[in-house]
């Protein structure tokens, strides 16, 4: 076992585990954050995306004792409960971004993480190539991106 | 996964320590390749030594005529890096196609330099620039380093330190990626040396890259395109598989070697 200390949507945790716990894990089964998903768990389809330390990474192939120190951002992390929603997931439901709704919380995160590293006037080429570490299978990507786009527009305001 | 005790040194001579005092311990930085193998049971390392929290270890800077890049930093840190982008754009060119962004975020050079995977990038731009492999211990040339499929000159207690690249007059990486994967289906990488033009191949080899010198040959009287027309690589000893066959990858190396050169006389 091991001792952890990590903050996790600006919330101080700490927590004794089993070394071998991914970061995923953790938040979903020991935070009860469920909005982080678990698709191919194999670090290609990005539903697990979460910020460490500000930067978009993939949840399942963290171990949690790597993340010791560090702070993370999920999801859940992006609005306060009750508060109005982040200007991304506004975009996603606005422009219908998301059909099954499996893979939007990743893709949500890796939208932000974009922005933050490539600004807010996205085009479609950028956005897609920017994408390309997350799988959606419904909707065709179309929406998905038009919401990228819009949702950049916003946090730009 | 099975159960292993987790460390996390400060210092390179901590992590050798840890190393050399347990047996089969695995270093670890983005854990981009180890985690899903341990995942998989394919490996069970009872240790890991977490390469990540080192200071200094990540560093990228400029030394005399050489561009220094620490094991740690990240694939994103190198495509990014304006002295990357400044000495060696197809470096940062090449470090800003591995995987996705958040792959990029947590994968390093060292790792992928260590792991010798026969599809990975980073070593055809080792071989191609005539890198120098620092460890805890000595300096290798490519060469010497990369032995074969996912195998190194690598001893068990010896760490990656950083890798010397000097500087190229011209340099170009070229990838054809598998759609799935990411990874190189084929990669070559270009490179006009003060001395010699190299032409080093990933993806393709079923030994890991490898050096076309008939190509280099032939781009050392003129390092254009069309220097390389009528040339070929044979099928021989080329991976097959169900992404292309030996053929098909044997063509790739051709096509991609003309781009990477035609690249290169742009940028320069």
């Amino acid at each position: 076992m091991a001792k952890i200390s990590l903050a996790v949507n600006g919330n101080p945790v700490t927590a004794n585990v089993d070394s071998r716990t991914l970061l995923v894990q953790f938040l979903r089964e020991n935070l009860k954050l469920t909005g982080t998903h678990v698709g191919c768990d194999t670090s290609q389809c990005g539903a697990c995306v979460v910020h460490l330390d500000g930067k978009a990474v993939k949840s399942c192939t963290t171990l949690v004792v790597m993340a010791d120190g560090h702070s993370v951002t999920t999801i859940e992390g992006l609005a306060p409960e009750g508060a109005p929603l982040h200007p991304m997931q506004e975009a996603f439901r606005e422009h219908h971004g998301l059909q099954c709704g499996f893979c939007t919380p990743g893709m949500i995160m890796t939208a932000v993480d974009m922005v933050n590293r490539r600004g807010a006037d996205l085009d479609d080429h950028t956005i897609r190539e920017e994408l390309e570490g997350n799988l959606c299978r419904c909707t065709g990507y179309q929406n998905i991106v038009a919401s990228i786009a819009a949702g950049a527009k916003q946090m730009a305001k | 996964m099975y159960q292993f005790k987790y460390h996390r040194p400060g210092t390179v001579r901590q992590a050798a320590n840890l190393l050399a005092k347990n047996e089969d311990a695995k270093l670890v930085a983005g854990g981009h390749t180890l985690i899903p193998v341990m995942k998989q049971r394919l490996a069970s390392p009872p240790h890991l030594v977490d390469l990540s929290h080192i200071e200094g270890l990540n560093s990228i800077e400029m030394k005399g005529r050489s561009l220094v890049i620490g094991a740690t930093a990240l694939h994103h840190d190198v495509a990014t890096s304006p002295i990357v982008g400044e000495a060696i754009p197809a470096l940062a060119e090449l470090a800003g196609l591995i995987g996705d962004p958040a792959v990029r975020h947590k994968g390093t050079i060292g790792g992928s330099l260590a792991n010798n995977d026969p599809t990975a990038d980073y070593p055809a731009a080792c071989v191609a620039l005539g890198a120098t492999i620092v460890t805890n211990k000595r300096r290798l040339k490519p060469e010497e380093f990369f032995q074969g499929l996912f195998t190194t000159a690598l001893e068990p207690d010896e760490i990656i330190t950083k890798v010397m690249f000097p500087l190229p007059k011209k340099a170009a990486y070229q990838k054809f990626r598998n759609q799935a994967s990411r990874y190189a289906l084929v990669g070559v990488f270009v490179a006009k040396r003060p001395s010699d033009v190299r032409v080093a191949v990933t993806g393709a080899g079923s030994d890991g890259v490898f050096r076309v010198t008939a190509f280099e040959e032939a781009l050392q009287k003129r390092f254009l395109p069309k220097s390389l027309e009528g040339l070929s690589v044979p099928a021989d000893g080329l991976n097959s598989d169900l992404h292309g066959s030996a053929e098909y990858r044997a063509h790739l190396i051709g096509v991609l070697a003309r781009r990477a050169v035609e690249a290169a006389n742009v940028k320069a």
